[in-house]
């Protein structure tokens, strides 16, 4: 292939290097107002009342809203993603944002008030001026707490803060228990992140009332699902709202949430209004406002013989929703399909129970669930190597799905309430690349030995982990072939940095055979293309790639048909090549796509019945199910026992997402999700205290990775193509992240094997390893 | 406001004179009241260093600055440093070694590395590393812009020592 696996620079840098790419904050329009909201400080209480007269008054202060003043038109958000009625034994009690609290708080940091003004110096004014009522009710924050029958309630009718419940099972666990060799038993528990865009989330709205028409620039990475719900909110026709997303700094997820109350607020307001309204969040509001995940509570059990086979594997688990449950059982049904990782587990049942807290709501980051079960079957399997005195590498060959069982069903449901099925992958492949490249046996035999008799604490570690990705439903791509021989694409899924305009381009130019600077990638406006998701799961470059691809191969077949009449040659004598469509033989007879799309579309004579007009093509792309992406991640660590901080001393990926589009790109994101991986590792924990708040809400206090903490990372890459669609593509975007944390806690381990520890938790901290070691001492 | 400041400054070679409320922040008057929306904003605290400017040479946080704390100085931001046509060795360099993602935080990492650079023309990578130390990136995992600092460094001597003229 001449364009895609190669290393192309991106078509999109020049733009963001000199500060000329359009960010939601930098939209400007003449007349626009600015939104601030009022927000709760208690995480649960009742609002008995609430006085905005002084904020009214305030000089430049436009309007003040809240939900008693939004009338009829105060209802809570539409649930995402519901059980669809098929799926059987499934307990889901949705409840959904509301756009303001109008009775109960049931986060620190709802919004209880919205103030437009001027200028955002003068809203923020004006929230200082609003004086609320607030009586404070327990807060629930502990996840077993909630479920206990004298709990406070978050939701009074429901009678319980059980949002969801559902089990799931394969083979008989208990009948393979009987026959095991080593049964182990856990607890592990997971706690909180944030997902920390450097971009706070943003919305600005402009109704046109002489045109009748809404723009609306969003930061999120749905903007056609944006489009729909917002028209359908406001009784307009959809033609009647335009949705854009711009360059965005960043998505990892949270920006994937439809709808946070302030993304139909500002649209709302500017409607009612008639004017441009602007809301920027600050990052204060980002950690109080913006969706967060993590948070569950595993009692599993590992059967095996004593080969170190699994036999089978029991996940009861707790995930804790935060006070609403837009996503339903998104999060804990990817954890539950990744609790076998890449393994084959004859037997297999688990149990998912969702409650809600008064803390802020919980969605998909990065992972998305995904990494608590790599958590929980590689940590399961670390335990159970030790305990039966193999080697970690050695336990996971024992087990892995053999490449000729694919396509592999677990005879379970994923997350898009389809069964699950893994449609290609060879693990062991990247397992022994990844070994060879950390020089896994040399720093056990040689390194390791002799570090260790310098009393220096260093430790390696090896997992593996599977990623379901390029999830349906579909997506869409309309590809032009411009009169400047210059081609334009356009699709529905925004872009977060993924460099989209580049890969969609070389896919394009694979096809079309132009320069990959002359590819015009258009994403995220819903005036360019209309139909679509976003992007999320790891699928932009799997369902919109495709789509792009199909697009692309119609679009040759029109350049060739219509050439080869303009040439008065056979199509397979015609080569298309430097945006020249010429006769193979015959150099100097060519034309070039320019003038091919000029004569497409003719002004004068006749565009024959059955076919259309221009080098024009629109396609779309639905997987019948998601490509699963797999991997292996290693690492040497070293350990100072004064500072409990960690050295990462060498780190490696291999990783297989199928074809490789661009290796730059790919080990980007490689990179990027370690990155977040080491900060979900060893640093970034969000504090809840016993009242529901958030303890350290700030960047100075939520410690994200810095260049002093994040290594070298070496990627390598094999390529297990998916059949599930012609590109043989498979998502990447997650992988980096997913397997870090357990990678750390086997590591860890192996640095300090005169602790004895045995890590069940994760993040940790250099505070956190301190206790645990000192807990190791005084036990002994 | 009856209590604005009139100020004058210099902004990429060019001289406004405005008035202003004194709370006005810096990285604000940058964005909104002069419209250069290169400097990005990402925590409002001094932390995340997006919003890095150069104030006299020196890099900034223009979050934790009043505008009126810039009258009569001299400020570069990403919008002066080089054009699209025309790009800082810098730039380039983040293009060659796909230096950034998103993109958002990039302009407070160059305007920080743009005096580092002049100051340290042969870094090595802990010197690197500490330098963008006070920027946060969520995308990159800071690989490749270490990579882009040293392909910049390498870059900017010829350029210093005259061999290839910089076009």
């Amino acid at each position: 292939m001449k364009y895609i696996g190669k290393r192309i620079r991106r078509n999109e840098d020049p733009r963001l290097l000199t500060g000329q790419a359009l960010f939601v904050d930098d939209v400007d329009i003449p007349g626009m107002l600015h939104a601030a909201f009022f927000r709760s400080d208690y995480a649960h209480a009742r609002l008995k009342s609430i006085d905005v007269s002084a904020a009214r008054e305030r000089t430049g202060v436009i309007a003040v809203y809240t939900a008693e003043d939004m009338g009829d038109e105060w209802k809570p958000g539409p649930p995402l993603v519901s059980p669809p009625a098929t799926v059987e034994n499934v307990l889901f009690n949705s409840r959904t944002q509301p756009p303001l609290v109008r009775d109960k708080v049931r986060h620190a940091g709802e919004p209880i008030a919205v103030v437009v003004a001027e200028s955002r110096y003068i809203a923020e004014d004006a929230v200082e001026d609003i004086i609320v009522d607030l009586e404070p009710l327990p807060a629930v924050v502990d996840l077993e707490k909630a479920l206990e029958a004298d709990s406070t309630l978050i939701h009074e009718d429901l009678g319980t803060n059980l949002a969801a419940q559902m089990a799931q099972s394969k083979g008989d666990y208990n009948k393979a228990k009987e026959s095991a060799a080593v049964v182990i038993q856990k607890r592990i528990i997971i706690d909180r992140g944030a997902a920390a865009a450097m971009e706070n989330r943003g919305v600005v709205a402009h109704w046109d009332a002489k045109s009748q028409h809404l723009t609306v620039w969003d930061t999120t990475q749905a903007p056609i699902p944006i489009r729909n719900g917002l028209a359908s909110r406001l009784g307009l026709s959809v033609s009647q709202v335009r949705v854009v997303a711009p360059f965005l700094g960043g998505g990892f997820g949270p920006k994937m949430m439809m709808f946070y109350p302030e993304e139909m607020l500002i649209p709302w307001l500017s409607y009612k209004l008639a004017k441009p309204v602007k809301w920027i969040e600050d990052r204060r509001e980002n950690f109080f406002a913006t969706t967060q995940e993590r948070v569950q509570i595993h009692d599993v059990e590992m059967a095996l013989d004593n080969s170190g086979r699994i036999l089978g594997i029991c996940d009861d688990f707790l995930h804790d929703t935060g006070a609403y449950d837009p996503y339903g059982l998104t999060i804990p049904l990817n954890t539950q399909s990744h609790a076998m990782g890449c393994y084959d587990v004859p037997n297999f049942q688990s149990e998912i129970k969702v409650v809600f807290t008064n803390k802020i709501i919980a969605t998909p980051i990065r992972g998305a669930g995904r990494p608590q079960g790599i958590y929980i079957v590689e940590r399961m399997l670390d335990i159970a190597a030790k305990k039966l005195g193999l080697d970690p590498i050695e336990i996971r060959k024992r087990n892995f799905i053999s490449p000729d069982a694919f396509p592999y069903e677990h005879n379970i449901i994923d997350q898009a309430f389809s069964p699950l099925i893994f449609d290609s992958g060879n693990y062991v492949l990247a397992l022994d690349k990844a070994a060879s490249l950390i020089g896994y046996d040399q720093f056990v035999k040689e390194e390791q030995p002799r570090l260790r008799s310098e009393g220096r604490h260093v430790g390696i570690g090896i997992v593996c982990y599977v990623e379901t990705t390029g999830v349906g439903p579909y997506e869409g791509a309309r590809i032009t072939v411009e009169e400047s021989g210059k081609i334009n694409v356009a699709t529905g899924v925004g872009t977060q940095g993924q460099g989209h305009f580049t890969s969609f381009a070389q896919i394009v130019s694979e096809q079309l055979r132009v320069d990959v600077r002359d590819v015009n990638v258009v994403t995220g406006d819903s005036a360019e293309f209309h139909w679509g998701t976003g992007t999320f799961a790891s699928r932009g470059a799997v369902v919109a790639g495709n789509a792009i691809h199909a697009a692309a191969v119609v679009v040759r077949h029109k350049i060739f048909k219509l050439a080869s009449e303009l040439l008065n040659a056979p199509e397979e004598e015609l080569e298309l090549e430097d945006g020249q469509i010429r006769i193979a033989d015959i150099p100097n007879m060519s034309i070039s796509l320019g003038d091919l799309a000029n004569k497409a579309n003719p002004l004068r004579g006749a565009v024959e019945p059955g076919t259309e007009p221009g080098l024009e093509a629109t396609a779309y792309f639905g997987p019948k199910y998601g490509a699963t992406a797999s991997g292996t991640h290693a690492m040497i660590l070293e350990v100072d026992t004064e500072t409990m901080m960690v050295e990462i001393k060498r780190y490696v990926v291999v990783e297989d997402c199928g074809t490789v589009l661009n290796p730059m790109i790919l080990e980007g994101q490689i990179h990027g999700g370690v990155a977040m991986g080491i900060g979900n590792a060893f640093y970034e924990k969000l504090h809840y205290d016993e009242n529901g708040q958030l303890l350290n809400a700030s960047l100075a206090d939520y410690l994200i990775p810095t260049a002093t903490e994040v290594p070298q990372i070496i990627v390598g890459h094999e390529e297990t193509l998916s059949p599930l669609n012609p590109l043989g593509a498979k998502g990447a975007g997650e992988a980096g992240a997913i397997p870090v944390p357990v990678l750390f806690a086997q590591a860890l381990e192996n640095a300090l094997p005169e602790y004895d520890l045995e890590i069940l938790e994760t993040p940790l901290s250099p505070n956190r390893l301190f206790e645990l070691l000192r807990e190791k001492e005084k036990s002994r | 406001m009856t209590n604005n400041k009139n100020i004058s400054l210099s902004v990429n070679k060019v001289k406004y004179e405005r008035s202003v409320e004194p709370r006005m922040l810096l990285s604000d008057f940058l964005r909104h009241e002069l419209g250069l929306t290169g400097t990005h904003v990402g925590c409002e605290h001094g932390v995340c260093g997006a919003c890095s400017i150069l104030f006299d040479g020196q890099p900034v946080r223009s979050c934790l600055m009043f505008a009126v704390q810039a009258n009569g100085h001299e400020i570069l931001t990403i919008e002066g440093l080089g054009t699209i046509n025309n790009l800082h060795p810098i730039q380039e360099s983040f293009i060659e070694a796909h230096g950034l993602q998103c993109g958002f935080c990039t302009p407070g990492i160059i305007m920080t590395l743009v005096p580092f650079l002049e100051k340290n023309p042969n870094p090595d990578e802990t010197e690197i590393r500490h330098a963008i130390s006070g920027n946060i990136c969520r995308c990159t995992g800071y690989q490749n812009i270490v990579e882009a600092v040293k392909i910049a460094a390498a870059k900017m001597s010829v350029v210093k020592s005259g061999d290839i003229a910089h076009t």
